[in-house]
């Protein structure tokens, strides 16, 4: 029984770690929850330095050619860090899109640039208020040219290029495809959203003719982004655990501090009960994310079944973590000036990611369903 | 990342499978046997015979020395004997508490001759150890107990009451701990003993549970003379002797509770609501897939905690969550079981799963209790992982016999 990271896994989340204590306090957090930059140049740039938007990129792409483990340990410091970056965006999705799906030119072209943190990649899924599906997204490609809304679009205005859930005009499922398209391109506007997190940013895109190719088969995209959503479930769960373990370290310090009624908070079962629970989501949402990394690693048949439940179990725990985070400190949770807001900001975020957990808890029955009948 | 065994582990398992096999029927091979319910009259002396088999072959107490019948394993070797075992229809059940709890506590405080005399016996099955612990006015704090052992020149003279003792009924000996100095604080007062449930004075009673069966029982001590050469630990030492059994605990692994998510499934498939299968049914597969990914975090963190006993590490922390989880979903999974058969769901048999919901449900309710409550549990995690202060206690540091009650 091997269960666990390697200690060469282990020392490089410890080296991410390091470097985000340093480069990525929460002071990092507010200014850009605060301001206008689309995100932490500075600490996008040491990840990209220390070759992390690579990890996972081949070597002949000029990637570091190591595995989904290593992007399991440097999701978990992003999501402890509350990292202002396009990470997710870019390297659990756009790169993974690409990777699956994309031609050997598309590879040549695209990889190589979001290895070496040239290029900024984004998917675009979402059209409003309503689960995008092949019964809603409206937005058409046809000979080369694609038009209609994505909002919100995460990073939409870093982003130098997106993968884009589009409509091709087929039966049920295989009305969708998925378009590469160059976001600097003509027929390309991009406006800023106002969104609960604006620690991370999102943004709305018009697609007016655009010119656009399609990334893997016409008719695939809506597989082809099951696919690639199975993977980044497992990776927003790693960065959804980190989130959880840094709201219940919050709350934990700030229930050793505070005295009420003469005694730390701490000390009452009302406070202990609550955060022994969040503990035992964490630690429950934990294990199953290692089960997903492994069959993230391995290529693993069970990954469908290991992504949703790593993804429904992280959910649930950073969701928790972030409430009972504000909940224990109080009145001074709610401020402004408490760094509590950012995981109660981001859980929802990563909650909304890439489906809800009423979503991926129907895709888990579902396959579980499949596997039964089988 | 892989759940293989190692090359010595992988040897080990061949070995103990090989042993099984020549001396137990695998449960595939006999499927309504391995799902018959025996009565503990008939279930007892099988289950000492697999135990004598058991401790001749040395895979009794693995762990254990081989000076007291065990092999000098390691625990991960006993976690894949365990792991074997369960594939085998092998009567078990009734010296966990003896060989895992009090054997260990009367090694570490008892003399070589001693040991002679009862470790052996209590390892072949053929005497069985219980633990005297609670009482009516002390369970979850156990160290309220009234017991009251008064020396009487080379003896003791104990009076007072035990309850939820398990197995009683059937145990040849006991670890008791007993109030021996009431002046001081109640932590302080403590002594431990072991006794021969068959002196004088010592009286079972069987406790009948919601579910209708007897496993534990009410223990009542009336002037028993215990003498001094049976003590376990020094005279006031009870309660650090007490915590030696209470860390001997044992590991949780693999254990698993009942129906579970994928028996739901079947019967969400065969049931149906007002509206049409019950499979269909939102609310359903919601909790469906709740309890998946509850099952399977409990599997997975018993893995990372076997892999650290494999790598000879000390499992974390996370190892503490297990009966947190699972005995609430064995109660509520139970509860949901019966009502996907609608009204029905109150009969006890003749309904799908022949009553195995409506036992785990009530089953469930005990589980929540025994070996530490649900709120204990919460306690341990907040103050040992979390590092939260201990509860307030506000009678440290008064003597046992001025407190209110």
């Amino acid at each position: 029984m091997n269960f666990d990271f390697s200690d060469d896994q282990k020392m490089l989340q410890e080296q991410v770690r390091r470097f985000l204590a340093d480069k990525c306090p929460p002071k990092t957090v507010r200014r850009v929850l605060e301001g206008n930059e689309p995100y932490a140049e500075e600490v996008w740039r040491g990840l990209v330095e220390m070759g992390l938007t690579g990890a996972a990129i081949p070597e002949e792409f000029g990637g570091l050619g190591l595995g989904a483990l290593e992007l399991c340990v440097v999701a978990e410091e992003l999501g402890r860090a509350c990292a202002p970056v396009p990470f997710s965006s870019s390297v659990y999705l756009a790169s993974e899109a690409i990777r699956k799906a994309g031609s050997a030119a598309q590879k040549q072209k695209y990889l190589p640039q979001l290895a070496a943190g040239e290029a900024i990649g984004t998917i675009a899924v979402s059209e409003g208020p309503t689960a995008a599906s092949p019964r809603t997204v409206r937005a058409k490609f046809s000979k080369g040219a694609l038009s209609g809304a994505k909002n919100p679009v995460p990073d939409g205005e870093a982003a130098s290029f997106a993968v884009v859930l589009v409509n091709t005009g087929g039966e049920g499922e295989r009305a969708l495809s998925l378009a590469l398209v160059d976001l600097k391109a003509k027929g390309v506007s991009r406006r800023p959203v106002n969104t609960i997190d604006p620690a991370r940013k999102h943004a709305e895109i018009v697609f007016d003719g655009a010119p656009a190719e399609l990334l893997g088969a016409e008719g695939d995209g809506w597989s082809i982004l099951q696919d690639v959503y199975d993977g980044a479930a497992v990776l927003f769960a790693f960065e959804q655990i980190g989130g959880s373990e840094a709201a219940l370290d919050m709350a934990r310090d700030y229930a050793l501090q505070r005295y009420a009624f003469g005694r730390q908070i701490g000390s009452y079962q009302a406070i202990k009960h609550k955060l022994a629970d969040v503990y035992v989501k964490k630690e429950l949402a934990r294990s199953n994310a290692y089960y997903g990394a492994m069959m993230l690693a391995d290529g693993g048949a069970d990954l469908p079944i290991a992504a949703a439940a790593s993804r429904i179990a992280a959910t649930e725990a950073y969701d928790f973590a972030a409430a009972e985070c504000i909940q224990t400190h109080g009145g001074i949770g709610f401020t402004w000036e408490a760094d509590t807001q950012f995981h109660y900001r981001r859980s929802r975020v990563l909650a909304l990611a890439i489906g809800g957990p009423g979503v991926w808890k129907e895709k888990l029955v579902r396959r579980l369903e499949q596997q039964n009948a089988a | 990342m892989d759940f293989n065994d190692t090359p010595e582990e992988a040897a080990f398992r061949k070995e103990v499978r090989a042993w099984l096999d020549a001396n137990a029927k695998r449960k595939s091979d006999d499927r309504k046997a391995s799902r018959a319910r025996m009565e503990e009259v008939d279930a007892l002396p099988r289950a000492r015979a697999w135990q004598a088999k058991k401790a001749e072959a040395g895979y009794a107490r693995i762990t254990w020395p081989r000076e007291y019948g065990g092999m000098g394993g390691t625990p991960i070797q006993q976690v894949i004997y365990n792991q074997e075992e369960e594939d085998y229809l092998v009567p078990t059940g009734f010296f966990e508490i003896g060989l895992g709890m009090c054997i260990p506590t009367v090694m570490a405080y008892a003399k070589p001759e001693v040991l002679q005399r009862y470790v052996k016996p209590a390892l072949h099955g053929k005497e069985i150890w219980c633990q005297l612990f609670s009482e009516p006015a002390a369970g979850s704090d156990v160290a309220g107990i009234r017991t009251r052992a008064e020396r009487d020149g080379e003896d003791w003279i104990v009076n007072g009451q035990k309850v939820w003792t398990s197995g009683a009924h059937y145990c040849d000996y006991g670890i008791v701990i007993t109030r021996t100095d009431p002046t001081v604080p109640k932590h302080q007062g403590l002594t431990m003993f072991y006794l021969d449930m068959k002196s004088p004075g010592v009286e079972v009673r069987p406790i009948k549970q919601i579910s209708g069966t007897a496993n534990f029982n009410e223990v009542f001590f009336t002037n028993v003379r215990i003498p001094d050469s049976q003590r376990l630990g020094k005279v006031g030492d009870g309660w650090k002797v007490a915590l030696t059994t209470l860390m001997n605990e044992r590991l949780a692994v693999g254990t698993r509770q009942g129906m579970d998510f994928d028996e739901l499934l079947e019967l969400a498939r065969e049931t149906e609501l007002e509206d049409g299968p019950a499979i269909r049914n939102g609310a359903v597969r919601a909790k469906i897939a709740d309890w998946y990914v509850q099952s399977q975090g409990l599997k997975y963190t018993t893995f990372r905690t076997l892999t650290a006993l494999s790598k000879g590490q000390t499992p974390g922390p996370e190892s503490s969550i297990g009966k947190i989880v699972a005995a609430p979903k064995m109660q509520s999974t139970g509860a949901f079981g019966m009502e996907l058969m609608g009204q029905a769901g109150i009969l006890d048999r003749d309904v799908p799963g022949a009553g195995a919901y409506q036992a785990q449900w009530i089953g469930g309710a005990g589980y929540r209790i025994a070996g530490g409550t649900d709120e204990i549990l919460r306690n341990i995690v907040a103050e040992r992982v979390l590092g939260l202060p201990a509860d307030v206690r506000v009678d440290k540091d008064i003597p046992f016999n001025k407190l209110g009650k």
